[in-house]
């Protein structure tokens, strides 16, 4: 059998890339989709937690984290929308009015 | 030998069986929907290649298999090639936790007559299912043309729409029977207590669903040849158009025997298991009644497909949102209740 | 034997969602990151199928699969977005150090993972095969977890609401 460590560090490898990709992109929909990685990466190691502790609450987690992912998507989603619809683009440099 | 070797070689026997049935099947499918949308109106349909035209869907295959393969110059290559691989992965690989029968003796060994029994088989489908549209969604982006484009646009939102009401009216099915398993929602099915009739709503919602779902009339708007020519599948050429009509027909006969599983009582005769035949006999019987009511929805598929003419994409949304799915919400709690009263 | 068999799963599914995952980072056009994040998805369905939560990862394709990224290919052809060419991808000090901030960041959690839980957990709880089933997480979710459940619902119910008011152009 495999130690935890295994599934726990791949988790973190994802998730490092996740906020890379947050980091790094600018199209806001690709940041998105960034996100979604991060909640899933932390969806491995609830669910490996939960395997080898032999206790279902992390698998409960998981669930409520799917509800979440799947709320953000469709406001986020929303959002992108009606942002595409006003200033017809997705670059998060240039949707600013709110910085001072 | 070994015993995991002896039940892999079983595995992949039954995986090599289930599907040349089901390619031939998808080949007579589409002879079948010929010559009954001919006999629908008043036509002979092809009836030249081999006696009264059964060897056509060869000389179909052939001709598809010798066109040139056209990829449009500005398409995406990948995925334009993917696509079509997606459709039909998906179609056939629905069949596997689908039962096919009961357990069979042969050789001295109990087979049973399904390729996994999958805990939970009837989301298994379900995770397919909604994987389904990406070959058309993709196939529709990747062409570069906007016929395409539109296609895969109404279909994406069309799938995700009736999958709703698809699912809820399976709850129905799975409280009555109380599990997810298909083998052990077949055996809840004995005698005469077949799922249409401890569920007709829920039944006719899944029916409905099935047609949007395999984009068959009258909800194939992705595909509408009068507005949008051939919709998603219009930039494909030779092979690749043949995978996506074999998907399409794959997806109705997989449907079919789904909905001849979860609603009408799968491989169950009524009480043929009490008649007090031969094992072996039983076990044809009852694979023989699975293929007859498999077969008897794929006509009715067909059958509906030349009789009624195609939704507007508005009237469509409004079945989907504003009747379908109240009706399976309402359909959902009435079972629950009844379920929990007569507990 | 079975060990073995685990490992090489492992390593198979972990490289691919891995691969997937940099290149969803890295793809320009929209459309193939999409691609990229849903191979990533699958891989994920299957290493939560070697934790032996077959519920979970039936879920996982159901939703993240099924339904979130086909809203997300949806918005992408629906905006009809184009590749990023015209925004600089030059190489930028900013880059540099969002890339050394994750390093960084993957560095420190690979470090407490390894020092905290090494040796600790070797092997799978023997239940777990019974708690992945639906029956297990049915009952859990519905009996000791009812009020989240529902505020879950609620949750949805509001996104739901949310999503239309935001996407509409103008209500008459």
């Amino acid at each position: 059998m495999l130690e935890i460590n295994y599934y726990l560090i791949l988790s973190a490898l994802l998730f490092s890339i996740g906020v890379l990709g947050v980091l790094v992109r600018r199209n806001a929909i690709i940041i998105f989709m960034s996100i979604e990685l991060m909640l899933n990466a932390i969806n491995i190691s609830l669910v490996s937690f939960s395997s080898y502790l032999g206790e279902i609450s992390g698998q409960i987690f998981v669930f409520m984290v799917l509800t979440v992912a799947a709320a953000e998507a469709a406001v986020g989603l929303a959002i992108i929308i009606s942002l595409y619809r006003n200033k017809s683009t997705v670059n998060i440099d240039e949707i600013n009015i709110l910085k001072w | 030998m070994p015993e995991w070797l002896i039940e892999l070689l079983i595995t992949f026997a039954k995986i090599a069986v289930v599907h040349g049935v089901l390619l031939t099947a998808v080949a007579y499918t589409v002879y079948l929907e010929r010559r009954v949308s001919a006999f629908i109106q008043n036509r002979i349909g092809p009836n030249r290649v081999g006696p009264e035209g059964l060897l056509q869907p060869l000389a179909d295959v052939i001709k598809l298999l010798m066109k040139e393969d056209i990829v449009p110059e500005r398409a995406n290559r990948f995925v334009h090639a993917l696509a079509p691989g997606i459709s039909i992965i998906v179609a056939l690989s629905t069949i596997a936790v689908v039962p096919f029968g009961d357990t069979i003796e042969l050789f001295g060994r109990q087979i049973k007559l399904q390729i996994a029994d999958v805990n939970v088989g009837i989301l298994y489908i379900f995770a397919l299912l909604s994987l389904g549209v990406y070959g058309i969604t993709l196939s529709g982006w990747a062409s570069n043309s906007k016929y395409s484009l539109l296609g895969g646009l109404r279909s994406s939102a069309q799938m995700i729409s009736y999958e709703l009401s698809m699912g809820l009216s399976v709850i129905g099915v799975i409280i009555i029977s109380g599990t997810l398993q298909l083998d052990e929602i077949v055996y809840a099915q004995y005698g005469w207590k077949w799922n249409i009739i401890l569920q007709p709503v829920g039944f006719i919602i899944f029916l409905v669903a099935s047609f949007a779902e395999t984009n068959r009339l009258p909800f194939d708007l992705p595909e509408a040849e009068q507005e949008l020519v051939g919709g998603y599948h219009t930039e494909y050429s030779s092979m690749k158009f043949a995978l996506f009509f074999l998907a399409e027909y794959a997806a109705i006969i997989v449907s079919s025997a789904v909905i001849a599983t979860l609603y009408l009582g799968g491989w169950q005769f009524p009480y043929l298991q009490d008649f007090g035949l031969p094992q072996i006999v039983t076990s044809i019987l009852q694979v023989l009644t699975f293929s007859v009511k498999v077969v008897a929805l794929v006509f009715f598929f067909i059958w509906i497909r030349w009789t009624i003419p195609r939704f507007r994409y508005d009237q469509l949304m409004d079945l989907g949102w504003k009747v379908m799915l109240p009706i399976a919400l309402a359909n959902l709690l009435v079972t629950a209740l009844v379920v929990l009263l007569l507990k | 034997m079975e060990w073995k068999l685990e490992l090489i799963l492992f390593v198979l599914l972990s490289v691919m969602a891995v691969f997937s995952a940099i290149m969803m980072v890295t793809r320009r056009s929209p459309i193939n990151s999409a691609i990229f994040l849903i191979i990533n998805f699958f891989a994920s369905a299957g290493i939560y199928l070697l934790l032996q939560a077959q519920f979970i990862a039936v879920i996982q394709v159901l939703v993240y699969m099924g339904a979130i990224m086909v809203l997300v290919i949806f918005v992408i052809m629906l905006l009809n977005l184009q590749d990023e060419s015209k925004l600089s991808e030059q190489f930028s000090y900013k880059k540099l150090t969002s890339l050394l901030l994750s390093v960084l960041l993957f560095c420190l959690l690979g470090f407490s993972v390894f020092f905290g839980f090494s040796g600790k957990f070797t092997s799978i709880s023997g239940e777990a095969e019974k708690l992945g089933t639906a029956e297990s997480l049915g009952k859990e979710l519905v009996l000791a977890y009812s009020v989240p459940f529902e505020i879950a619902g609620l949750l949805l119910l509001a996104a739901v609401v949310g999503a239309v008011v935001l996407a509409k152009k103008s209500f008459d």
